[in-house]
């Protein structure tokens, strides 16, 4: 096992992404996610990988979808506003059947908003957010151990299905330290006969492409990302469950957040209360089958956001409304305290709880 | 034995394009396709489609090619080129595309003096969604959103990306040219074999920018165009080399 050493999130999620064997990154600066673009600037010549800083979050995509297009390992990161700005390319290179690396490290929106975190683009993230019918892959992780460990693995699932991959993380994840591991370098090597690499001695040119003028062809190349959708949600749904078989309080809640509202799990159980915590992993595929299962088990559910209640209807869609569904969130870079969700849990088991 | 004179380049595959009767898109697509047979590049060229009537480029050149958002063929020609430095890169963009809404990325990737080769088609017009005026418009040009001809005080004058560029320092080669006629067409495909060369050797960003027809949208029969453009575009859009580095013409 490799020593742990103590780093913070954003940086990490750097480190990871070159083990991962990415050596191409295209970034611009900004608050809280700008430690992983100056990390990058740092250690991608020691790999001899590329570092660009480009002259905004439109441009970097656009060269994250020209590197993915030429069949490298290409990764860009940001924060609410730039994603915003990214999502045309999003779109396109969903288009394009591009594999690649998006990081959103979210601050409190909307418009040019706080700095401090929010998950308040979980609508943003997990329903599109640029134009079509397409989804990113889309991980939430909830520690910095975790960020390294989705990061490696959202290169291989990013080049296994050719769809972009989103890592959403929040300003608190980005900017926290804790120890890590990096297991060796496990980058693997995938053929790309798709790209564009120039066609040497091929026959016919390679074209990377979302145009579909006839609404017949267009229908068809939807029809194929489509079947790929549902591959990815039959197989990559993460979550996990804690205390959930006998929990007649089930508390939903992902990243950092899961965190806080372990915390509060733990101190009312610890006094009686029969609670639970089922966290996604995965927000795009949503594990809604492990948490159907739950629903027969649970007596009503307690979602929790920093955002104005936005994976609640995930959740409701889920549970196919069959249980209540209360609703605790805190927004625009404010963090939820243990306390405040331990006192939502005290106050559903009274019967005032609010949804 | 008869001697064959004149064949399709193999740099274009033979497909008919959807090009309106006398526009020059076709013209400049073959001297680009030409450019890339005499250099010997076709197996390591990748193009940058861009959005607008070149849109399908990527139907007609015989190399590996890139469909990109509206204006961001700069951006993505980029990140092939930081991939494959070997490999040779070109976008090809309208006026709309690159003067507009592409703006930012084609000023920047001259300003990283990013090693690929833009041909920037200038007509003057919008011509994919039916003729909206352009930044590139003329002073007074009637378009369907210029109604009454271009007024300088609502959309200012029109921009010269070729002067503007050249003023970059990552710019090795800016020039200006037409395909109005057989000496001009002989000097747009030196213009652009020299472009090409010049990203090859290392020399910086290059451009060429082409002045073009779009008789569909100018409302003109093709012949009326070119008229058009001689008497109204080459004056405002000099023809001529407006940045070279040393011993360029040499290249
Ligand atoms: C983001 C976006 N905005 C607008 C359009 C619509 N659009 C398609 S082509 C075009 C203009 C292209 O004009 P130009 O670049 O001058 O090329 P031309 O058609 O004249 O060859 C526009 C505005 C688009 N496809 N995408
Ligand atoms: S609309 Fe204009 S630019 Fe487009 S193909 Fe026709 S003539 Fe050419």
């Amino acid at each position: 096992m490799a020593e742990k050493i103590l780093m913070k999130g954003n940086e990490a999620i750097g480190e990871a992404a070159i083990v991962a064997g990415c050596r191409h990154y295209f970034g611009y600066p900004i608050t809280p996610q700008t430690e992983l673009t100056e990390y990058m600037a740092r250690r991608m010549p020691q790999v001899n990988g590329v570092f660009l800083q480009a002259e905004s979050e439109i441009a970097a995509i656009n060269m994250v979808y020209g590197a993915a297009g030429a069949g490298a390992r290409a990764m860009t990161s940001s924060s609410s506003p730039g994603i915003s700005l990214k999502q045309e390319g999003i779109s396109y290179i969903a288009g394009a059947e591009l594999p690649c690396v998006i990081v959103n490290i979210q601050r409190g929106g909307p418009g040019l908003g706080s700095i401090q975190p929010a998950q308040s683009d979980y609508f943003q993230a997990t329903k599109g957010g640029g134009h079509g019918d397409y989804h990113c892959i889309v991980l939430a992780p909830n520690s910095v151990q975790e960020l390294v460990d989705v990061t490696v693995e959202s290169f291989d699932l990013a080049d296994r299905y050719r769809n972009p991959v989103l890592i959403l993380g929040d300003g608190a994840l980005g900017q926290m330290m804790e120890p890590v591991e990096f297991r060796a370098s496990v980058a693997t090597v995938v053929e790309k006969p798709w790209a564009a690499v120039g066609m040497k001695n091929r026959n016919q040119p390679n074209i990377i492409n979302s145009l579909h003028l006839k609404a017949d062809e267009q229908e068809q190349h939807n029809h194929k990302l489509q079947a790929r959708y549902a591959a990815i949600t039959a197989s990559e749904t993460r979550c996990e469950e804690l205390y959930t078989d006998d929990a007649e309080l089930t508390l939903v809640a992902y990243g950092i957040t899961s965190r806080i509202a372990r915390t509060a799990v733990e101190k009312a159980r610890g006094e009686g209360m029969k609670v639970g915590l089922f966290r996604p992993i995965s927000l795009w595929p949503f594990p809604s089958d492990q948490l159907f299962s739950t629903a027969s088990r649970t007596k009503a559910f307690l979602t929790i956001e920093m955002s104005a209640g936005q994976m609640i209807e995930d959740v409701k869609l889920a549970i196919r409304c069959s249980k209540p569904v209360y609703f605790y969130g805190r927004y625009g870079g404010m963090i939820p305290s243990p306390r405040e969700i331990y006192h939502e849990i005290v106050k559903i088991f009274d019967g005032k709880g609010g949804r | 034995m008869a001697e064959v004179l004149f064949s399709r380049p193999k740099s274009l595959l033979d497909i008919p394009m959807h090009y309106c009767p006398g526009c020059h898109h076709g013209i400049i697509h073959r001297l680009v396709a030409e450019v890339l047979d005499e250099l010997n590049v076709r197996e390591r060229t990748i193009g940058i489609a861009p959005v607008g009537c070149s849109v399908l480029a990527y139907e007609y050149f015989n190399c590996d090619m890139m469909e990109a958002a509206h204006g961001r063929a700069p951006a993505v020609a980029t990140g092939v080129k930081r991939v494959l430095p070997e490999s040779v890169v070109f976008t090809y963009q309208g006026d709309g595309d690159l003067a507009a809404i592409g703006c930012a990325e084609i000023i920047h990737a001259a300003v990283r003096g990013e090693k690929i080769t833009t041909i920037f088609v200038n007509n003057a017009i919008y011509g994919m969604t039916g003729g909206q005026m352009a930044p590139t418009s003329l002073e007074s040009q009637v378009t369907t959103t210029s109604p009454y001809g271009r007024k300088l005080s609502e959309s200012g004058m029109p921009i010269r990306m070729s002067e503007m560029i050249s003023t970059i320092d990552g710019a090795a080669y800016i020039t200006r040219v037409a395909v109005n006629n057989p000496a001009n067409m002989a000097k747009a495909k030196s213009s652009i074999k020299t472009a090409f060369q010049l990203q090859m050797s290392g020399a910086g960003f290059s451009m060429v920018e082409v002045l073009s027809t779009c008789p569909t949208n100018w409302g003109m029969t093709p012949l009326e165009a070119v008229k058009w453009l001689e008497q109204n575009m080459i004056p405002y859009y000099p023809l001529g080399v407006f940045k070279t580095p040393e011993g360029v013409a040499k290249v």
